[in-house]
């Protein structure tokens, strides 16, 4: 539908073409190349950005391979310990074992995707179906809003109001004592962690599951209402299963954003790279922990120390890795959505 | 840009005949339904109580005195001074990326929504926008940490004199306004970009017909017709890329540096701010929360609730704009 550009090129050889040249600066095939160009600068942007996060990550994966993935010993000693180095570190300076974080990451991410998924798919069917249109018209904006808060804000609500208050009143004495010898417990940790991350995430997944519902053929759905299903079960059974893509789309994508979220984190979450384990009971809950992101965010002050550069170059590069990984999975996941012809 | 998040979502109207009664509904509907109601306004109270939370404490802390006074480094929070220097960081960085972030946000959305040949190419420019967007923002800044350190671009930021921890000593940190605003530029190309294209899809097609029926070429008829027909959109998208600009604060933290006040660097007028190092309200935020180096609540809470005015202040343009853009279309 938008090829319709007339062919001027019998027009423009010849004495008539080349006046047409001279009055007119910019020849289509000009531009189109000078325009491609400028978008060509933006690849390019993203293929410097893989190899020089490889590269500051190179020296790390020369001398562990890839065993720094791995867990061994604690994390925040071997990166104080990189801290010190200098010049040109022998091998066993970088020594480094980053599973705690990598568990960290996986813990808080899985908590608030698990989370707030049900909460993203029960508020959409709410928005699209049921809600009142004045409550509506409320809604919306409000979801938006949740978006668009500032993660260091979240974070500063995290660590003066939420963090305190676990403190305070959720940590028993009887807890604090029984951990004294492993760990500290201040308050900040998983659970404020998870709660503000699926207040950050839901609102990304309730506007692309939004988008989806009302995208499906309302027909479809009143026809399930023909046949005799009441609202609710012909939303469930046909607009929301029909928007599975999209929803699968909006994990995705909110997956990516909880992986990548380091401010908050780095403020809530105690910032201690201790392993949260299930065999803790209710205790596990209130265990601090450190993620990746929040990790390369509170190392950045030493990157000129060159085992501490590489050690957060391999972090980002296991970020960057994971996004796009999740990039893929995206498309991959959208593939279907094109029977539906909705765009997202 | 999606409808939803422009604020055009538009439902067809529901005609609801005999309204069908729930207490006819199994017990089981009854309780997904009260689910659905419960979540919807469990979203509504939480903003709720963020905004009036942040609002109670921001009218307690923000004193307009704050705003007209620069940064002061005090132990004591009566004596720390104000937030002048994190608004104008905040302002200036968003400039630049805006400035920057734009005209190659615009370009590639033309270039793809009106050539696109070849179809590879497109498809690979589509994907790597889709990268950008789906990359962290921490994964940027230290992108932009390692660009900035190269002899090449060294010259764009201000080069430790004290040595600090470089390894060759007075090593180059890779930190000022110029870099963290490029690299926040990347984070604002994303919006631009698809508020753009989105435009551009949404034009109709008699409109490039009639430009071409007039015997204009391609290129005239993206600058005179279409061009002036998405400058709405345009505008969505600069503002959503602002409000991204305005609220990250990985990539001020590691490439503005962590001085409180503007500090510019050389000596040339203009430039040096630009080369210099300073700090913004997030970048002011995370120093001064207890997480932070600088523990001053009332400071953090202050700039934050300032924070989020801008964020607001910035989401109800986009509502105006694109409020505006139906008006006078007549279309949404």
């Amino acid at each position: 539908m938008r090829r319709l550009a007339p062919d001027t090129r019998g027009l423009r050889s010849g004495v008539a073409g080349g006046l047409r040249r001279r009055r007119a600066p910019w020849s289509d095939r000009r531009a189109a190349r000078a325009l491609g160009g400028v978008s060509l600068l933006i690849a390019l942007g993203i293929i410097a950005m893989i190899v020089f996060v490889v590269r500051g990550a190179w020296p790390m994966i020369s001398h562990q391979g890839l065993s720094w993935l791995g867990s061994g010993g604690d994390v925040d000693r071997q990166l104080e310990n990189m801290l010190g180095t200098s010049g040109n570190p022998p091998s066993s300076a970088y020594y480094f074992r980053a599973w705690p974080l990598i568990y960290g990451t996986l813990l808080t991410t899985g908590f608030a995707v698990l989370l707030g998924l049900p909460l993203a798919i029960l508020s959409s069917i709410f928005i699209v179906e049921f809600a009142p249109p004045s409550l509506r018209r409320v809604t919306i904006p409000v979801v938006r809003l949740l978006a668009a808060i500032p993660s260091v804000v979240y974070g500063l609500i995290g660590v003066l109001v939420l963090v305190p208050y676990v403190g305070n009143h959720l940590i028993t004495a009887a807890e604090r004592t029984w951990m004294q010898n492993r760990v500290e417990l201040t308050g900040a940790g998983l659970a404020p962690a998870a709660v503000i991350l699926t207040v950050m995430i839901t609102p990304i997944m309730v506007a692309l599951i939004c988008e989806a519902l009302i995208t499906v053929p309302r027909a479809w759905r009143e026809g399930a209402i023909a046949l005799g299903l009441n609202p609710l079960r012909a939303t469930l059974a046909v607009t929301l299963r029909a928007a599975r893509p999209a929803i699968a789309a909006a994990v995705v994508l909110a997956t990516a954003r909880a992986l990548g979220e380091a401010v908050m984190l780095s403020m809530v979450s105690g910032s201690r790279s201790f392993t949260p384990s299930l065999a803790d009971g209710r205790t596990f809950l209130f265990e601090p922990l450190r993620t990746v992101a929040a990790a390369i965010i509170e190392s950045a002050e030493g990157v000129g120390a060159p085992a501490l550069y590489a050690a957060i170059y391999s972090l980002a590069l296991l970020l960057l890795f994971s996004a796009l990984a999740l990039s893929v999975a995206g498309y991959l996941v959208k593939l279907p959505l094109r029977k539906y012809q909705v765009r997202a | 840009m999606n409808a939803f998040a422009s604020g055009q979502l538009d439902l067809a109207p529901r005609r609801r005949g005999r309204r069908s009664s729930i207490g006819t509904w199994r017990w089981s509907d009854r309780i997904v339904l009260l689910g659905a109601w419960a979540a919807g306004l469990t979203l509504c109270a939480i903003a709720g109580a963020i905004v009036l939370y942040m609002g109670v404490r921001g009218i307690q802390y923000l004193h307009p005195s704050l705003l007209v006074s620069s940064p002061e480094a005090a132990l004591d929070q009566s004596h720390s001074g104000g937030i002048l220097d994190p608004i104008l960081g905040t302002a200036l960085l968003s400039l630049i990326g805006i400035l920057i972030a734009t005209p190659l946000a615009v370009c590639s959305a033309v270039w793809i929504a009106e050539y696109g040949r070849p179809r590879w190419l497109g498809r690979i420019m589509e994907s790597s926008i889709e990268v950008i967007a789906g990359t962290p923002d921490i994964v940027i800044a230290i992108f932009g940490l390692a660009l900035f350190q190269t002899q090449l671009l060294a010259g764009f930021s201000f080069v430790s004199t004290v040595g600090g921890a470089g390894a060759s000593g007075g090593g180059v940190f890779g930190r000022s306004f110029l870099a963290a605003g490029s690299m926040m530029s990347l984070i604002a190309i994303p919006p631009i970009f698809a508020a753009t294209r989105e435009g551009l899809q949404a034009l109709p097609t008699h409109m490039r017909e009639a430009a071409y029926a007039l015997g204009k070429t391609r290129i005239a008829t993206i600058r005179r017709v279409l061009l002036p027909g998405v400058r709405s959109n345009i505008a969505t998208g600069a503002t959503l890329g602002i409000s991204r600009i305005i609220g990250d604060t990985a990539i001020v933290v590691l490439l503005l540096g962590a001085s409180l006040r503007i500090e510019p660097a050389g000596s040339t007028p203009g430039l040096d701010v630009l080369r210099g190092t300073g700090s913004t309200l997030t970048s002011f935020v995370y120093d001064n929360s207890p997480a932070g180096e600088g523990n001053a609540p009332q400071k953090a809470y202050a700039a934050a609730f300032l924070l989020m005015l801008l964020v607001l202040a910035l989401n109800a343009t986009v509502n105006l704009i694109a409020r505006a853009h139906e008006r006078r279309t007549g279309q949404s």
